[in-house]
């Protein structure tokens, strides 16, 4: 079995994809030629010519919505937007019309397209490249929003997410996109949108995490191990529909929870994560739902990135004050 | 002079080029005060910023700076517009206008110091009339629009000149843009610097039009496409544009053709989309080539004189990167201090929070 970091395993997923079912095309400003500034779609356009693999004009907002009018026309579209900061003028297009096509014509249209979407700071890039808006995306009915962590993850999730007959947004954390590698299989398979991934058990306190924080979160947990902490790691992995009875069952044994988001702190999806587990575990809570997030800044540009991004230190450091309540 | 847009507007297509690619000029269209000591100046400042070009990806190679457009081969356009702007003018850059930003005053080293990573070096000193870098292409001209509207409601005469790519011109906002400004008559110059490519994607996969400077006709304003590697003529149009706009005749679009020399930005690798033989074909149209070559033609230039313009330019880099380096490293603070003109509280107790932890981490 192949050993492949994150980018190869999406390209992998598309490749089998597209191969299998010939409706599927890729769209968005230099995934043909070029293969995607991070070379997600490499070979795509060689193996399938330029209209599976289109290159567009410079128009986020064109994209998403020529997105919507292939899908409405039984093609499964999976677009890119280059960079998470790019996104707001595509929001338009989804949330007026890619959200409630389904709602507006009362079921006779779906949108079943991905919207595929690099997030996250860490890479020192310059201004509206390192955004982190999942709470807006989570915020919105009628898309489902799916954040991997990991190589396999990421193929078996953008396969269901294209075989999916909603809209999928895939926000991918570009971040870790060629940080480790794995054993991704060759073919196609897919890992179910809306399941939760335990990436360690540990009965003394839950860390809720997703995306790029995993990895984070991991390393804080190895820490707090070594002072005989054990934290018990949930990998969101959807966001949307939510896999709120992983991290309740999880409350439950263990009482204390902190959840890990680089997005800003207020009206981030810890609140949301918080709201559910008071509904549903209140009276197995033996501390309060601690977050430990970016803050309530725009994201800073390098020289101050890593003060906003949470470190595996702040992150045990909120695994802490979870223990000390 | 004012007639010179006609023909070149209704036609679309026709390039106006005013310094020729063998150095030759039509003295006839050279505005007066365009003199030999001027165009002089020009190209040395030229020279200065192709070298802080290369200077700047070199330093993204050692890892002294982050990722970074480069605008060689577009000096041309940028100096050439910039220079044509009254004083009172404001400028709106996206991100590959470190050339035209200088020339209005920006210092190089606060620019530099922002493609660092550090933030400080994006607000400029006092008068010194240039927005901050707009990075989402082809949003940032509606700015330069209503900015403009605010200065003819004040009587002033002010013109706004914003700066995007051929990429920009197919975004929404650049349309709303362009419609706004025409039905309001805006004083807004639209300066669009095609240089054929918008990362991977070449010119004509942007837009099934001849021309970009045509797109101005369906706004109702003129459109100009000018040789954007003739110093000359993009100076040539940006002041009529100028004129027009200050007059209260409305908007202009220019279409400043010209070449990308380098890659889009330190992370791009154009060997993938684009043949060495194109870039070759274009090396010889270098407009630093071809002011040399008119100057060398109308004995202004001599081998001294390129001496004492490279040492100039080379003190000048050096200059530049010592001042970037020397900007003071941000501390954690600086983050939350510009959010909202007065700190929230909770956004406080952010920060305070953050700095204890740092102080914890000390311990």
């Amino acid at each position: 079995m192949p050993k492949l970091n994150m980018v190869q395993a999406i390209q992998s997923g598309l490749m089998a994809e597209m191969e299998r079912d010939p409706s599927v095309m890729v769209l968005g400003e230099d995934v043909g030629r070029e293969g995607g500034v991070f070379r997600a779609t490499e070979g795509l356009q060689q193996r399938f010519g330029p209209q599976r693999a289109m290159d567009t004009p410079l128009a986020e907002s064109g994209i998403v919505g020529l997105a919507l009018g292939l899908a409405l026309n039984r093609m499964r579209p999976v677009a890119e937007i280059q960079f998470d900061g790019f996104m707001p003028p595509a929001w338009d297009q989804i949330i007026s019309h890619i959200s409630r096509i389904r709602t507006r014509s009362r079921g006779r249209f779906g949108a079943p397209l991905v919207i595929r979407i690099p997030y996250g700071g860490g890479i020192h890039a310059p201004e509206h490249h390192s955004e982190a808006t999942e709470a807006v995306l989570v915020h919105t009915p009628g898309i489902k929003v799916v954040y991997p962590s990991t190589p396999y993850d990421a193929k078996g999730l953008l396969i269901s997410a294209i075989r999916d007959p909603d809209p999928v947004l895939f926000l991918e954390p570009k971040r870790i996109y060629r940080a480790v590698r794995e054993e991704v299989p060759e073919e196609a398979y897919t890992v179910p949108i809306g399941e939760a991934r335990m990436v360690r058990e540990g009965k003394d306190v839950t860390v809720v995490a997703w995306g790029a924080m995993v990895r984070e979160a991991e390393r804080a947990a190895q820490m707090a191990a070594s002072q005989s902490i054990h934290v018990e790691l949930l990998d969101l992995r959807t966001l949307s529909p939510m896999d709120d009875q992983a991290f309740i069952s999880s409350v439950r044994k263990t009482g204390r929870v902190v959840v890990v988001h680089e997005a800003p702190r207020t009206c981030g999806l810890g609140a949301e994560i918080a709201a559910r587990i008071q509904e549903e575990a209140i009276l197995q809570l033996q501390a309060p739902v601690l977050r430990v997030t970016g803050f309530d800044t725009v994201v800073p540009l390098a020289k101050l990135e890593h003060h906003y991004i949470p470190s595996p230190e702040r992150i045990l450091r909120g695994i802490k004050q979870a223990m000390a309540f | 002079m004012k007639g010179l847009f006609d023909p070149l507007v209704l036609e679309g297509v026709e390039m106006l080029q005013i310094l020729h690619p063998d150095g030759t000029m039509d003295e006839g269209l050279r505005p007066k005060e365009l003199t030999d000591e001027r165009i002089q100046a020009l190209y040395r400042e030229m020279v200065f910023l192709r070298l802080a070009d290369q200077r700047a990806l070199n330093l993204q190679r050692q890892g002294r700076m982050g990722t970074y457009a480069p605008f060689m081969g577009q000096e041309a356009a940028q100096v050439g517009s910039a220079a044509a702007l009254g004083e009172e003018d404001w400028m709106f850059p996206s991100f590959r206008e470190c050339a035209a930003m200088y020339m209005r005053g920006a210092p190089m080293g606060a620019i530099f110091a922002y493609w660092m990573g550090n933030e400080a070096g994006q607000r400029f000193p006092e008068g010194v009339r240039v927005m901050p870098i707009s990075i989402p292409v082809g949003t940032h001209a509606l700015h330069a629009v209503g900015f403009g509207l605010a200065a003819r409601i004040r009587k002033e005469p002010v013109c706004t000149i914003a700066y995007f790519g051929d990429g920009g011109s197919s975004k929404g906002d650049f349309h709303e843009a362009m419609n706004m400004a025409g039905v309001l008559a805006a004083p807004t110059i639209f300066f669009c610097q095609n240089n054929q490519y918008a990362i991977s994607v070449p010119r004509q996969m942007q837009t099934a039009s001849r021309t970009i400077a045509q797109k101005a006709l369906a706004y109702g304003f003129p459109g100009i496409q000018v040789d954007g590697n003739d110093l000359v003529a993009v100076y040539v149009a940006t002041r009529l544009a100028r004129e027009r706009a200050i007059t209260g005749q409305g908007p202009t679009l220019i279409e400043a053709v010209t070449y990308r020399l380098g890659p889009h930005t330190t992370a791009d690798d154009p060997t993938r989309y684009r043949s060495e033989e194109e870039v070759e074909a274009w090396r010889p149209l270098d407009p630093l080539l071809r002011l040399r070559r008119h100057l060398e033609r109308c004995c202004l230039w001599d081998q001294e004189m390129e001496d004492s313009v490279q040492a100039y330019a080379e003190e000048k880099v050096n200059r530049v990167v010592q001042e970037a380096e020397s900007f003071p490293e941000p501390a954690p603070e600086e983050m939350f201090l510009h959010t909202l003109e007065q700190m929230p509280g909770r956004l406080r107790a952010q920060m305070e929070d953050y700095l204890a932890f740092l102080k914890e981490q000390e311990e």
